[in-house]
């Protein structure tokens, strides 16, 4: 039956999340990004609340409930708190998600107790490529055969770089078709350039170069022939449609609270049409993009094809997200123009949306 | 109920119905009730008289919460059809959601039974709108006067729908908003059941319009009407001033047949933007234009772009219904989610469906295909049951938290 209600466990992990993003991402977002750092004690904090690893299987020490719905419930309170900090927090599931849904057994068993145990571990995922004409599903970057293994060369970025991880895990272009591989940071060949971005200023990002990075065969996760690849980018667009939500709203949130507060003409500006309708309609849309997501990630947790859904709820919560932040700094007017006010970082953020591919995954 | 986006049995079931009954009943009359706008359609009435209102076979109880959903999605699927035609059924339509809301069960049975027994076809309608008062209802002027056992009712009602039929079929009604007490303001305004063909109820004129043009929109004179003093919807009780203690809940109750009724004109919009849709893709489908999803944004063509955008928002209106629609099935209050389906859905439909007779070109300007027709249907969505504006301004008070004083 056709349901827009989350259960009851949902209902509570959502609760624990908004709470969570209230008291610890939000109070840091602006010196995080003006500092450009993420907050490494709130990182840990969130850690505990185990929203990897509960998606994770038991057998690696994970809580076994992988639930693309419930992960888009997270990603829009975390996005909520704050963008940049929800990818850093959420930056494990690039690793271990793959890993867990193509991996082969020596694969999951090596690589996903990391990400189960006590300590936070970062995950690293390269897929966007600086050039015009990248398209994910067939990157630039080259894998060619060589001996039994591999040789990758080609260049990536907004690849999220936090300090302490093992593997990036890179999208290249086989003989055969796209595909996965584990490169070690430490590969030789392999060079990390930090960027500087309009938004998600907090998480630290890369620019990766790789020339004739020499990788054995079993670095390779899952096949060559572009499936997994394509499956993968889906599960990130419904997760940044869910991000793209979760910023929309924030933004929303500030505007509508200002209005309420700023007085003009001896009344407050929300008392406007000009203003108040404004406010409704990024309600209506917010609430219309998340619904898409909720969609799209419903249509993953039944096994079916999510391509279609994905790409209309990404979109179309990408389009929102622009707008709405942009929206919200009109209606603060010269204040929303301010760093004193978070609108204007919303707006940074949301720009993104068009360009980030899997830089979260459900 | 988790999250889910399954629909149940039955709602599959009416929906291929109501296709079905789409594709083979409505489509072929399109043209013909839209080039003669005030022809009554013989055919496509008698057809859904005799069968239609039966509905599909082999629906199965399962329970109150499905109900909604399934009203909506047979909405989607009868205007993908023809929506002037949906509108023309001879069914109880708001005047039965008002009797449904607000009356007695002996005023339920005496005006609603005749919808599901044999003999000539019946509508019911709503009249509601005046020439001064439209979106804002509480400034009604058509007057009831209470005359010993009798309602007298007295003013000029436009824009009511199927207003011809319900007010000259023997058997059908015609709900009418009119005020017991003009110092009362809204406290005053109360509805009343006019049975059809009631002297001094009079049938003035039909509007010529854009669109659904098979759908008549009367206008109706009351001249010392007549009706007996138990067609009056709830109570008669006038409660000046006390807002606060639920003083203007006549017209507060009134207002909210709209939350049941705005999900079904969102369902119908998004019907009508479908069918311009799903013609659009066909079109391009034959053209050897492919729609690719989540190809990157560089090798889009403009018009898969649009295609993408126009599925995109389409979808988020038919999601905003239905969590309206299911929000109602739970029994839960729904005017705000009402609101902002209506809003997204009236919008969106008038940009797809201009946006389609766009991309096609020149023939999709001519009158040859249905594309300008569904054009000049789509428009009204966006402002009959509450304009956008009226939608927009009841989202911003409930977001804002504001009185109706405090956000006019």
């Amino acid at each position: 039956m056709i349901d827009f209600e989350p259960s009851d466990e949902q209902k509570l992990v959502v609760e624990t999340v908004r709470s969570f993003a209230a008291s610890e991402m939000r109070p840091r977002a602006r010196e995080s990004f003006e500092a450009r750092k993420l907050p490494d004690d709130a990182i840990a904090r969130a850690h505990e609340l185990g929203l990897v690893a509960s998606a994770l299987p038991e057998e690696h020490g994970g809580g076994g409930e992988r639930s693309a719905v419930t992960a888009a419930l997270v990603i829009e309170e975390l996005a909520w708190g704050d963008l940049a900090i929800a990818l850093g927090i959420l930056s494990p599931a690039l690793v271990a998600y793959p890993v867990c849904d193509f991996g082969s057994p020596e694969q999951r068993r090596t690589l996903l107790p990391a990400f189960t145990g006590d300590r936070f571990v970062p995950g690293s995922l390269a897929v966007v490529e600086p050039c015009f004409r990248f398209d994910a599903e067939r990157p630039q970057t080259r894998a060619r055969r060589e001996g039994s293994g591999f040789s990758l060369s080609g260049r990536k970025c907004f690849v999220p770089w936090q300090s302490g991880g093992g593997e990036v895990l890179v999208s290249a272009t086989t003989d055969d078709g796209a595909a996965l591989f584990l490169v070690p940071r430490t590969a030789s060949g392999l060079v990390a350039t930090p960027e500087r971005n309009m938004g998600i200023g907090a998480l630290p990002t890369v620019e990766l170069a790789l020339e004739d990075v020499r990788l054995p065969a079993q670095a390779r996760v899952g096949k060559s022939d572009g499936s997994e690849l394509a499956a993968l980018l889906v599960r990130g667009r419904v997760a940044l449609a869910a991000a793209a939500v979760g910023v929309a709203r924030a933004a929303y949130e500030v505007a509508r609270d200002y209005a309420k507060e700023r007085q003009t003409f001896g009344a407050p500006i929300a008392t406007r049409q000009a203003i108040a309708f404004k406010l409704a309609d990024m309600a209506i849309e917010i609430d219309g993009a998340r619904l898409l997501a909720w969609e799209a990630a419903w249509t993953l947790d039944q096994g079916a094809d999510a391509t279609r859904a994905a790409a209309l709820a990404h979109q179309q919560a990408a389009r929102v997200a622009l707008e709405v932040a942009d929206g919200a700094v009109q209606v603060l007017g010269g204040h929303g123009y301010t760093r004193e006010y978070l609108p204007e970082m919303h707006l940074r953020d949301a720009r993104g949306f068009a360009s980030f591919e899997a830089i979260a995954l459900v | 109920m988790p999250i889910s986006f399954d629909p149940t049995p039955n709602t599959r079931i009416a929906r291929d119905y109501y296709h079905r009954v789409a594709v083979e009943q409505m489509r072929p009359l399109s043209r013909r009730y839209d080039d003669e706008e005030h022809a009554f359609p013989q055919q496509w009435v008698d057809w859904f008289w005799r069968e239609g209102r039966k509905g599909p076979e082999g629906l199965e109880w399962s329970g109150p919460q499905d109900g909604m959903i399934r009203v909506c999605v047979q909405a989607e699927e009868l205007c993908w059809g023809d929506a002037a035609l949906y509108l023309r059924m001879p069914t109880p339509a708001l005047g039965g959601s008002a009797v449904a809301a607000a009356g007695t069960q002996e005023q339920k049975a005496r005006f609603l039974a005749r919808f599901g027994s044999d003999g000539p076809p019946v509508w019911g309608a709503m009249a509601i709108t005046e020439a001064l008062a439209g979106s804002d209802a509480a400034a009604i002027q058509t007057t009831a006067r209470l005359d010993g056992d009798e309602w007298v009712l007295n003013g000029t009602k436009i824009f009511c729908t199927s207003g011809e039929s319900a007010s000259t079929h023997e058997g059908g009604f015609v709900v009418v908003w009119a005020t017991v007490d003009k110092s009362a303001g809204r406290a005053g305004i109360k509805s009343f059941v006019v049975p059809a063909r009631t002297p001094g109820m009079r049938l003035l004129g039909l509007e010529n319009k854009l669109g659904i043009r098979a759908s008549d929109t009367a206008t109706l004179v009351f001249e010392d009407c007549r009706i007996p003093r138990e067609n009056l919807l709830g109570s008669a009780e006038v409660k000046k001033r006390d807002a606060k203690a639920g003083g203007d809940k006549g017209f507060k109750g009134a207002m909210a047949t709209f939350d049941a009724s705005r999900p079904i004109v969102a369902a119908m919009a998004v019907g009508v933007g479908r069918a311009s849709l799903d013609f659009v893709r066909e079109e391009l489908a034959r053209e050897g234009v492919a729609i690719r999803y989540g190809a990157p944004r560089h090798a889009q063509g403009a018009i898969e772009r649009d295609v993408l955008e126009m599925e995109a928002e389409l979808q988020a209106a038919r999601l905003l219904t239905w969590r309206a629609a299911s929000m109602m099935s739970h029994g839960r209050p729904n005017n705000l989610e009402a609101s902002m389906a209506k809003a997204k859905a009236g919008l969106v439909v008038t940009r797809v469906t201009q946006k389609a007779v766009e991309i096609l070109g020149p023939r999709a300007y001519s009158q040859q295909l249905l594309l300008e027709k569904w054009m000049r249907d789509a428009k009204i969505n966006d402002i009959y049951e509450g304009t956008q504006q009226i939608n927009q301004l009841i989202v911003a008070r409930r977001i804002l938290d504001y009185s109706s004083g405090m956000l006019r």
